[in-house]
């Protein structure tokens, strides 16, 4: 009686993945960010000659590092839904913690950690208000926004913090390595900032724990459909709670980058950051909706944002034509996918 | 024979990977139902989506009245008089019953406003002539699943449609339920309208059905008056061979006592529920849909919070706040609501069998994709998931597909209670016995299983007790040999008199 009956085997063939096709791979939203990369760094070249200098494109990237490495939090809040619109003002909080911190005589450790503290606990506090007491964190974050710049504000005045040991104001505008070192004439070994190579250190590891572990697919089914991964035993709440904390400690991280590069800090530093950040992470192919999004194309976004800005700067065309040709950008690379699928270019549909 | 109100002649439409319909033509007649059948995949839902101006065919033609129609949205459809059920519910949580019925066709007064008051009206009319005592102005999130269906079927007659059609309308329901539903096709019926009807029980379909229209891999296989057919030869027609249909059930000895429920209760739904659950039994929970079942079972598993009870596992109490809570403690839910609960739509087939115990598939720090490859296909194999590849967005499947990789996803877990709400709904025939078989050696391996169906035949064939839940609270208790269907259905609906 207990013989197990074999159910019949299943008739239907069914492939181990969809057969690869080129115009599928083509309209990746990562290939047409490299195309877009591409041109952006072919046109500059023609344009001015000094946009390929190497020592030129590394201090470039002095100017986006500090938001890039924010944007890796935010593209896995967007990615489950979320958002944190209060991170320029934590860098403001933080970057003022550490003020007071070097006027008591803390050294580069101690004011890295003090920034990193103070953004930990803000993230905390959002956390805690997005998941225990269940609000919106377009709503929390847009008032601990205010909060947070608010403080520092009331605190600060319009006074400026200035004085910062000099170990400190070195790693700001250090190189992790500079031309010359590398001894050996054939090998090229650009230079890199520190910043900048925190930033790759960082994407690499959140690219990693995203698209290849346990967690990272958590957090798609999290965007996915936050109900049907709750059935699923993904504790969605804590989570949740854990990237706004993770946001927030890459807000504190870079507010004591962003201060050991400028030497000084006021209540306005890194005013309007949040709206830069989110156009890397939508322009990286995040999608609003959730679930959607990889770190390689946030990776690139940043990139190509950075060298437009930087292009255009070389040839003194104005920060406001700058900010027209980013937003084109942005609708244009968001229209493309959406255009191609009505044009039925695309599978599926 | 009258002259048929709908005809489709030679319609083909191909996904990439998969051809859903070749040359499919169907004619409908005023005043009979026509069934359509085939197994999970075979192109039913995409013949309804067709005739409702979802998807475009690829080649062939749409006739009403005689007269050619080319649908390029569901507005078309309606104004040539067809509307739908459909198997995939689209709804609106957040609006009202009344808007859910009249969403894209509200009744407008003079100035072109929304005439509310007339718009509750007729909503309350097609609501009572259906039966379903459902105040209009409620928000639908309010509403069960069942409830949901009744309201998709005030809406399909709110369309005064010369052609109704219901994809798996009964899924959902249970046997009075179902009664309600087919006096309703009846009464349609008498007014002259043609009804297609898909389903794949088939004590259904020959009760209500007068034709039926066989598919299998997307190729019409056989039509005709259902008077000329038996069961097994239309099983035959649809898979090709003939098949078991039951696999007999497995002799398990059961154990010690696992689960310990004591009088859980919250607020509204339910009250009292207590039982004991023991290793390797399979219990089935029988009642109305609205009885409480789902309701209980959730609170048991922390989806929504109890007010009232204890839960013990292995004799210890446990403190339930959340699923993760309870899967940690070995407890296991899988839900009815597929589409909301169930499945994660925009993920692969891949990413969703294996989401309920990811751990498994670490190897060392990170998921190793093989043996991702390895569960989804042996599971997807074993309960026949038709897909073009395992990669495949699951909202890309059929309905009864989608239900198969759910199901597949729970089972990959191996808990200590596992609790399945409705798990074979949707699946046909072949696959069914298939989940069942399943269920059983689960059982054998020592899992103790609660079954909630609405289905009487699958409780009666897998459980080893069935209790009885009506109005929030357990009515009746039966042990496996000394039931009888009437008796379960009696206690279910309070017709019978309390058994002492
Ligand atoms: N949007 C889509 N993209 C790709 N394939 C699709 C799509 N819609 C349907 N298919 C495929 O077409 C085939 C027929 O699907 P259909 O939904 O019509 O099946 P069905 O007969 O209704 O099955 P079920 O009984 O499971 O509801 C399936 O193989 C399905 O995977
Ligand atoms: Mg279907």
């Amino acid at each position: 009686m207990n013989a197990p009956m074999q159910p019949p085997e299943s008739r239907y063939a069914v492939l181990d993945a969809a057969p690869r096709r080129a115009r599928d791979i083509l309209l990746r939203w990562e290939v047409i960010l490299v195309i877009l990369l591409v041109a952006t760094i072919v046109v500059n070249t023609i344009v001015s000659p000094y946009f390929l200098d190497v020592f030129n494109l590394a201090d470039a990237t002095f100017n986006f590092s500090e938001k890039a490495i924010i944007a890796l939090g935010m593209a896995l809040l967007i990615l489950v839904r979320q958002i944190d619109l209060s991170v320029a003002a934590i860098v403001a909080l933080a970057a003022m913690g550490i003020g007071y911190a070097a006027e008591a005589g803390f050294g580069p450790a101690g004011l890295f950690a003090t920034g990193i503290g103070i953004g930990i606990l803000c993230g905390v506090f959002n956390g805690f208000l997005v998941t225990y007491a269940g609000l919106p964190s377009i709503v929390v974050t847009i008032g601990t926004m205010s909060l947070f710049r608010g403080i520092t504000q009331v605190i600060l005045g319009d006074q400026a913090k200035t004085k910062y040991p000099a170990e400190f104001l070195e790693l700001g505008q250090s190189y992790f390595i500079k031309m010359k070192e590398s001894g050996v004439s054939w090998l090229f070994i650009p230079p890199i900032p520190l910043s900048f190579l925190i930033f790759l250190v960082l994407t690499a590891i959140f690219g990693i724990v995203l698209h290849k572990t346990a967690t990272g697919r958590k957090l798609f089914a999290i965007g996915s459909n936050p109900v049907a991964a709750r059935f699923s035993g993904i504790a969605v709440d804590r989570l949740t709670f854990l990237l706004f904390v993770v946001s927030g400690m890459l807000c504190g991280l870079a507010a004591a980058l962003l201060t050991a590069r400028l030497g000084s800090m006021r209540s306005n530093i890194a005013i309007g950051w949040e709206l830069d950040i989110v156009t890397m992470v939508i322009l990286g192919g995040v999608s609003i909706a959730g679930g959607v999004g990889s770190i390689l194309g946030v990776f690139l976004a940043v990139l190509t944002l950075g060298l437009v800005t930087f292009g255009m700067s070389l040839n003194n065309i104005p920060g406001q034509v700058v900010s027209v040709y980013i937003g084109l950008l942005l609708i244009a690379v968001i229209a493309i996918p959406r255009i191609a699928d009505k044009l039925g270019l695309r599978t599926g549909r | 024979m009258s002259d048929p109100i709908l005809t489709l002649s030679g319609v083909s439409k191909s996904f990439p990977g998969v051809r859903a319909l070749h040359d499919i033509s169907l004619s409908l007649q005023p005043g009979r139902v026509t069934a359509v059948i085939g197994e999970n995949g075979a192109g039913k839902s995409t013949i309804v989506k067709i005739l409702t101006g979802i998807y475009r065919p690829d080649a062939g033609e749409i006739r009403v009245g005689g007269e050619q129609k080319h649908f390029s949205s569901p507005r078309d459809a309606w104004a040539a008089g067809i509307a739908a059920i459909h198997q995939e519910t689209v709804m609106f949580d957040e609006l009202s019953v009344a808007e859910n019925i009249f969403t894209g066709h509200m009744p407008t007064g003079s100035t072109r406003l929304v005439d509310w008051a007339e718009m509750r009206k007729k909503s309350a009319e097609l609501l009572k002539r259906i039966d379903a005592p459902i105040p209009p102005e409620f928000k639908l999130k309010r509403l069960s699943v069942a409830q949901k269906h009744l309201v998709e079927i005030a809406r399909a007659l709110s369309h005064e449609a010369r052609v109704v059609i219901m994809d798996e309308p009964t899924a959902a329901l249970s046997a009075n339920e179902i009664d309600d539903l087919f006096r309703i096709v009846e009464q349609l019926k008498a007014e002259g309208r043609a009804i297609v009807f898909i389903s794949h029980k088939f004590d259904e379909i020959f009760r209500i059905a007068d034709d039926f229209v066989c598919l299998r891999d997307g190729e019409k296989v056989g039509e005709g008056p259902i008077s000329s057919v038996t069961e097994a030869q239309l099983v035959r027609m649809m898979v090709g061979r003939p098949v078991d249909q039951v696999f007999p059930k497995r002799d398990v000895p059961i154990g010690e006592v696992v689960l310990s429920v004591k009088n859980l209760s919250n607020a509204t739904e339910y009250a009292d529920v207590s039982f004991d659950l023991r290793r390797g039994e399979i219990l089935g929970l029988y009642g109305l849909v609205g009885a409480g079942r789902t309701e209980a079972m959730q609170g048991l598993f922390g989806i929504t919070p109890v007010t009232r009870g204890t839960v013990s596992l292995d004799g210890r109490q446990l403190s339930i706040h959340s699923p993760s809570d309870a899967i940690a403690a070995g407890i296991s839910y899988v839900p009815e609501d597929r589409q909301d609960q169930g499945a994660i739509l925009s993920l692969g087939i891949r990413e969703n069998v294996t989401l309920a115990n990811l751990s498994k598939y670490v190897r060392g720090l990170f998921l190793s994709r093989p043996a991702e490859q390895e569960a989804t296909r042996s599971l997807g194999r074993r309960l026949a998931v038709k897909a073009a590849n395992w990669e495949q967005r699951l909202g890309e499947l059929s309905g009864g597909n989608q239900q198969k990789v759910v199901i597949a996803k729970w089972l990959a877990t191996r808990p200590k209670v596992i609790v399945l709400d409705e798990p074979t709904k949707g699946i046909d025939v072949g696959s069914k016995a298939a989940v069942h078989d399943f269920i059983g050696e689960l059982a054998q391996d020592g899992l103790a299983v609660v079954l909630i169906s609405s289905e009487l035949p699958e409780v009666m064939g897998l459980a080893d007790r069935v209790i009885v839940m009506k109005e929030g609270r357990i009515v009746d208790e039966f042990k496996r040999g000394a039931w009888s269907a009437e008796q379960i259905v009696g206690a279910a609906t309070g017709a019978a008199k309390e058994a002492a």
